[in-house]
């Protein structure tokens, strides 16, 4: 190899190092700044493990939720979540790409309406009918709302998924024996694991670091308060914000979504390798 | 089992499928669906099948209609193009996988599986995925998927267009053995007319959803009943002529401008009066002759054992089988002698045979 071979190798990787190196520099704060004593610019002015007391007692005071607590909290929506909006949506795109039912066109433009809708015009009226439900303040309708934002994508990602699965596997895994749920499940919903586990991950991300939606529907850092919501109560306008103890909680609302996304990368991974010919 | 379409018909909306297809199969039979693409082949094989629900019409399973039996109660077996494999499952999961939804004990579904993968001689891959295996073996794996049941039918389509030529001459071979071997009434779509020539116990050449013709192999060849069959079945194809058919004398004559040829008068006599009839003849009734028709040679192409070459008789011009030995050139002249106890002729209007329609 020639060194202008050379250069011309090194080039794509100097680019990337160059666009990725920001976003290093800000997790590596980030980690500094959580078990420093405070930080000046990229340099730690003393090593301390304060900034994690929030695991062992809550930093808000008796009454409020411990780190635990909020963490469950947000568990439970980011996995019911992932779970609801993962099976609906391979139902519903199921049908939207197989079936021939009424209104089938009409409810497709809708779903696509709905996605393109932004949220936030609609967190007034959902305010007033969570009210009326009795829902307001309590994580199931969070959950509900949050699952209902997140549908129409999951559908329509899933309805493309579907689409692409050949009309002949279906009618030969029929023809075998089977009945329409069968294929379904085990001729069908294999072929586009991909696509679930896509899913998966958008559904479960935007689940865990959901923000608007808790915080427009529970009140404050309750019981009820999800992480971000907690994370969020860090900051005030009286007293100086503590950013070492933001940091961590930071930090420790990151490492779920990244354990998560090691697992759910590599069973991608493997999913697209042993996958249909051609597809690499 | 016996197989029967009455009145066949599929329509979406104004695009039509089929288009009244009255057929009818013996048990055991093979038939071939030939016809170009978009004629309705597989249209028709699916409402076999029970994947599409007829528009209009009857099919009848040894007498009983079928038109509401689900896919799954018709004891069919399919081989598909795409051979349609389940990508996540292994060739044994593949072939077994018919057995599973029957509910069949494990001993007893490995024991039929080997079976198969014995008789498609695949017994060594059951152990990969569809990915891992050539088109050709594929193709045998989804065989075998059809053939486990032990089914009453057997419907292929194109089961062979995605293979090498010299793949497709030995898997030709084994499907026919196999189905006289085991006896099971199948029906074999096909765009291709020698592989439907060459196995079917009897063709059924479609066009515009339509059935043109149902008939065995030779009869389809040498009695072709529509201008379309005649010249859809046979490769290279049948020329056609504009002719005039007059008796003079006590013998029929074909003639159009530089071309004047006697006919048989059986064949000649239901011609004879008609005005403009078209004339069919197969290249290979053609030959170099010293006496006849003379034409100017305008191609020749080497196909090994022949040449066709392409003649010009007048404003006409026809194809001609001929011996590599004779040495023939671009441009020169011969003489052209026409087999006419194997012309055909036609009515150019309705395009039927006037020889073989009654
Ligand atoms: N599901 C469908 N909806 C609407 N039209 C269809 C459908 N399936 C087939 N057709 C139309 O019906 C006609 C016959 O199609 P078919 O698939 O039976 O052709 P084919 O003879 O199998 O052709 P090929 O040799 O290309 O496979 C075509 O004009 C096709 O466009
Ligand atoms: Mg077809």
């Amino acid at each position: 190899m020639t060194l202008k071979q050379k250069i011309g190798a090194a080039i794509p990787y100097v680019i990337l190092v160059i666009t990725v190196l920001p976003i290093v520099v800000g997790y590596f704060w980030l980690v500094l700044s959580s078990f420093s004593v405070s930080t000046e610019g990229l340099r730690s002015t003393g090593f301390t493990l304060s900034n994690w007391s929030f695991l062992r007692e809550p930093p808000f005071g008796r009454g409020y939720p411990s780190i635990w607590r909020v963490t469950f909290n947000t568990f439970v929506v980011a996995i019911s979540m992932t779970l609801t909006v993962v099976i609906v949506s391979s139902l519903a795109g199921y049908a939207l790409s197989r079936l021939n039912f009424p209104g089938r066109k009409s409810f497709l433009s809708l779903t696509l309406l709905l996605h393109a809708f932004p949220s936030v015009t609609l967190l007034i009226g959902i305010y007033f009918v969570l009210r009326a439900l009795g829902l307001y303040n309590t994580l199931l309708g969070v959950g509900m709302v949050m699952i209902g934002f997140e549908l129409p994508f999951g559908i329509w990602l899933m309805k493309g998924f579907f689409d692409n699965v050949s009309w002949d596997m279906e009618r030969a895994a029929l023809i075998d024996g089977a009945s329409r749920f069968r294929v379904w499940g085990e001729i069908i919903l294999p072929t586009v694991k991909p696509g679930l586990a896509a899913l998966a991950i958008f559904a479960f991300i935007s689940g865990w670091n959901a923000w608007l939606i808790p915080r427009t529907f529970t009140i404050g850092a309750g019981q009820q308060a999800t992480l971000s919501v907690f994370l969020n109560n860090f900051r005030s306008d009286t007293v100086a914000v503590q950013w070492g103890t933001v940091t961590a909680v930071g930090l420790f609302q990151l490492v779920p979504v990244a354990i998560f996304f090691i697992f759910t990368q590599d069973l991608l991974l493997s999913i697209y390798a042993g996958g249909a010919k051609g597809g690499t | 089992m016996k197989v029967k379409l009455e009145n066949l018909s599929k329509r979406w909306g104004k695009v039509v499928g089929a288009d009244c297809i009255n057929l009818d199969i013996g048990d055991g039979e093979f038939v071939a669906f030939l016809g170009p693409s978009g004629c309705g082949k597989t249209t028709t094989l699916l409402m076999v099948a029970g994947i599409y629900k007829p528009t209009e019409g009857y099919i009848r399973f040894d007498d009983r209609v079928v038109n509401y039996l689900a896919p799954k109660d018709r004891n069919i077996g399919m081989v598909f193009q795409s051979y349609a494999l389940y990508p996540h499952m292994t060739a044994f999961q593949n072939i077994s996988y018919p057995l599973k939804l029957q509910k069949t004990p494990k001993e007893e579904m490995k024991k039929r599986a080997q079976k198969v993968a014995d008789m498609m001689d695949i017994g060594h891959l059951m152990d990969r995925k569809p990915a891992q295996l050539s088109g050709g073996q594929q193709q045998r794996v989804a065989l075998g998927r059809a053939l486990i049941k032990e089914p009453q039918l057997l419907l292929f389509d194109e089961p062979l267009s995605n293979l090498d030529a010299r793949l497709r001459l030995t898997m030709r071979a084994e499907i026919k053995r196999l189905q006289v071997d085991l006896g099971v009434t199948s029906v074999y779509v096909t765009h291709d007319q020698v592989e439907a020539m060459t196995m079917a116990d009897r063709v059924a050449v479609m066009k515009e959803g339509k059935l043109q013709a149902y008939s065995p192999p030779d009869e389809l060849y040498d009695q072709p009943r529509t201008l379309f069959v005649a010249g859809f079945v046979g490769s290279p194809p049948m020329n056609f002529l504009d002719v005039e058919v007059v008796r003079e004398n006590g013998d029929y004559h074909a003639r159009r401008k530089g071309f004047d040829a006697v006919v048989p008068s059986d064949r000649g006599e239901k011609a004879a009066g008609k005005g403009n009839v078209i004339l069919g003849i197969r290249p290979e009734n053609i030959t170099i002759a010293n006496v006849g028709v003379s034409g100017e040679i305008y191609v020749v192409e080497p196909l090994g054992r022949d040449d066709l070459i392409t003649v010009h008789i007048g404003e006409a011009s026809v194809h001609v089988l001929s011996d590599p030995t004779l040495g023939l050139r671009m441009g020169q002249t011969v003489t052209l002698g026409f087999n006419t106890h194997k012309v055909q002729f036609f009515d150019p209007q309705t395009e039927k045979s006037l020889l073989w329609m009654d």
